[in-house]
């Protein structure tokens, strides 16, 4: 770049028009702010959006035949079906699974196989073991040799199938579903359909925690909005303090309140209302009462930051015009105040849905919302496919609901700023 | 107020009102004045009455290994990321006020998005990303994790304090000849320090609270506080978590002042009166 094209020179000398140059600057200029933004995006594309992407993937990928016997599903991509497979695919299945022999890959088959088709994984497992064939037999009369059941079309369509590069299995799965013999979407045997069960607990229990969180925080917002600024500041504090806490610290505190020798039962039988302990603690109420704690902020200060816009005069005026106060609160205030009822019961629902620490101190077995079982499939039963699906299912509730929260609300998550 | 001509039902309205909020605000404040006491408790038991006073959990706190290495670990990864996150949120913040392009909309929605994504999705999801990286049980792994859960913080905070902000004083400093570094540290950054610093405050606050992520990225040698809790929790639940407790809610009473006294500062410079 040449200096003159640096300093903007009106002058009708100049070959290049002043419009142009001043396009150029603002283009530059642009350009230099758009630099300040890449840092930041590209650290959080490369350690956010594409480690979420990758899980995700996770949720359709179907390796395990896909990736370790290419040249085998190649050959039967020209089989018709009919009959069996021609030699060359007997070849190349025993020179991969021959391959395969020893390696983490054998049992990958062999599992995944056997999902298809219960029995499968011993006929890989056998087979594999007697690999490779003697020099000079031809692979059909080999395999069929290892195992009769090599001579079944079905074993072959099998094979086929499970090897197309995705699937919809764990995704069916995290709603119950699974994939028939015959290809059609059928619901899973009660003993291992439990996920609908969890979407429908995970979804009660954040109905239930926002709707708790809205009859205690309206009160409190509103007396907030309607007190004169000095004791609504005091009252804030006392909404803030407790947010800010460590959620640890509070889930500790419940423990020692909701104990069976904690405060609340103490008190309960010192006023006779029990003779013995009622269990508070590793059940749905303590969870109940710990969520309802953590999240009353969430919808206090939305509210509040409405309500503080709703000018006394109009309850006034409906009033003076006769309304008794009560149908003028409900007529006149409560509908004024329905933005921040929306936005405080969005947020507080959208956090709910993605709660794991509380439930999981707090909680039995019976109380574990969605976020437990991703953790589950993560760490202890290493099916990273299944914590792939259930993510994607609570990742797409969270995101149709923000969607709806931004968009209609037009306020962002960030509701700890006064 | 409530005046003295008041019909009985507006006097019930008015006594229910305060008595509900007041067992709301009691039902807020009760786990720390619960918890405060316990951790001078005497005995060896997280639970009342107190058998009488000493600061031996607070001692266990200061020599036990285990809790040492968590104040460590999260005096070391807190601020880093903290850093991170407020170097990289302040710049991109800034560049996405000033800038004009195609899909701006989208770049801050994905931005802003590690705030909304469930905790467990974005553990999970760096776990798997991160071992073959051998980003796993290392700092950089959770300082990494923890900038990207505070970025959103400060960015917000900083676009909401730039608008504001009369970038007419950036042109102003241009004209009178600063290059745009010294303008952006003597002019900009002063002007956006209240932002930068509550946003921060944020960010330190989330890192040093977060929890689920780390028991996922963290090996033994970096568990955190919270990390240390949580196992303390569930294990073997005494007094010493208590102690920790009351530490951290005077470390939280402290960054809830300091915010306060910012958003003060921020509305008598731009001129907006207390209410």
């Amino acid at each position: 770049m040449t200096a003159a094209s640096d300093t903007l020179d009106p002058s009708p000398a100049r070959a290049v028009p002043l419009k142009r140059q001043l396009r150029r600057a603002e283009r530059r200029k642009n350009l230099l702010f758009m630099a300040l933004i890449l840092p930041l995006a590209v650290f959080v594309l490369a350690s956010f959006v594409l480690p979420i992407g990758s899980l995700l993937q996770r949720s359709i990928a179907n390796p395990e035949v896909h990736d370790n016997l290419p040249e085998t599903l190649e050959l039967l991509d020209d089989w018709s079906g009919e009959g069996l497979p021609d030699e060359a695919a007997f070849v190349a299945l025993a020179r991969e699974l021959g391959a395969a022999r020893g390696t983490p890959a054998i049992a990958d088959i062999a599992k995944r196989l056997n999902r298809e088709q219960p029995g499968l994984r011993s006929l890989v497992m056998r087979s594999a073991r007697a690999l490779p064939l003697a020099e000079g037999t031809p692979a059909q009369d080999g395999l069929i040799g290892i195992d009769e059941r090599w001579r079944d079309p079905v074993i072959w369509e099998t094979i086929k199938r499970a090897g197309s590069p995705t699937t919809g299995f764990y995704l069916l799965g995290a709603i119950d579903r699974t994939i028939a013999d015959g290809g059609e979407i059928v619901k899973l045997p009660k003993e291992e359909a439990i996920y609908l069960d969890v979407l429908v607990r995970t979804f009660e229990m954040s109905v239930i925690v926002t709707v708790a969180c809205l009859l205690l925080g309206f009160p409190l917002a509103y007396l907030m909005a309607t007190l004169p600024v000095r004791h609504a500041n005091t009252l804030m504090i006392l909404v803030l303090l407790p947010f800010w806490t460590s959620v640890l610290v509070r889930v500790a505190a419940w423990i020692v309140i909701l104990q069976n020798e904690g405060l609340v039962n103490k008190l309960l039988m010192w006023l006779g209302a029990t003779d013995a302990p009622i269990r508070l603690l590793f059940n749905r109420t303590g969870v109940y009462i710990a969520m309802v704690h953590i999240l009353l902020p969430f919808m206090v200060l939305p509210l509040y930051s409405v309500m503080k816009g709703i000018s006394p005069v109009y309850m006034r005026a409906a009033v003076s015009l006769g309304c008794p106060p009560f149908s003028s609160f409900w007529k006149i205030y409560f509908p004024l105040t329905m933005p921040g009822i929306a936005a405080g019961s969005l947020l507080v629902f959208i956090v709910c849905m993605g709660f794991y620490i509380t439930p999981a101190l707090l909680g039995g077995p019976g109380d574990q919302m969605i976020s437990y079982f991703i953790a589950f499939y993560t760490n202890q039963a290493v099916n990273w496919g299944m914590a792939a699906a259930l993510s994607a299912v609570l990742l797409a509730a969270t995101l149709v609901l923000y969607a709806l929260y931004t968009r209609y609300l037009g306020g962002n998550a960030v509701n700890k700023i006064r | 107020m409530l005046q003295p001509y008041a019909s009985p039902a507006e006097r019930l309205w008015y006594y229910g009102l305060r008595g509900l909020v007041g067992l709301t605000l009691l039902f807020l404040v009760l786990p720390i004045l619960v918890i405060i006491p316990l951790s001078f408790n005497a005995d060896s038991f997280l639970m009342y009455p107190m058998t009488g006073w000493s600061l031996r959990w607070y001692e266990e706190v200061i020599t036990s290994p285990s809790w040492q290495r968590a104040i460590t670990n999260s005096m070391i990864v807190s601020p880093f990321a903290t850093l991170l996150a407020m170097i990289l949120g302040t710049l991109a913040a800034i560049g996405l006020v000033r800038a004009n392009f195609r899909g701006k909309a989208l770049l801050t929605a994905i931005l802003i998005s590690p705030m909304v994504v469930p905790v467990v999705i974005v553990a999970v999801a760096m776990y798997i990303s991160f071992a073959p990286l051998g980003l796993t049980g290392s700092y950089t792994g959770l300082i990494l994790a923890h900038a990207v859960l505070g970025v959103p913080f400060v960015i917000t905070t900083v676009t909401a304090t730039l608008q504001g902000f009369d970038f007419n004083l950036v042109r102003a400093a241009s004209s009178l000849g600063a290059n745009p570094v010294t303008t952006f540290f003597k002019v900009t950054l002063p002007q956006v320090a209240p932002g930068v610093i509550s946003g921060g405050l944020f960010a330190f606050a989330t890192s040093f609270d977060e929890v689920v992520v780390t028991l996922f990225l963290a090996s033994p040698e970096q568990a955190t506080l919270p990390r240390q809790m949580f196992s303390g929790i569930r294990e073997n639940i005494s007094p010493a978590i208590a102690a920790v407790a009351t530490i951290l809610i005077l470390l939280s009473t402290l960054m809830l002042m300091t915010l306060e006294t910012l958003r003060r500062r921020n509305e008598r410079l731009r001129g907006v009166k207390p209410a």
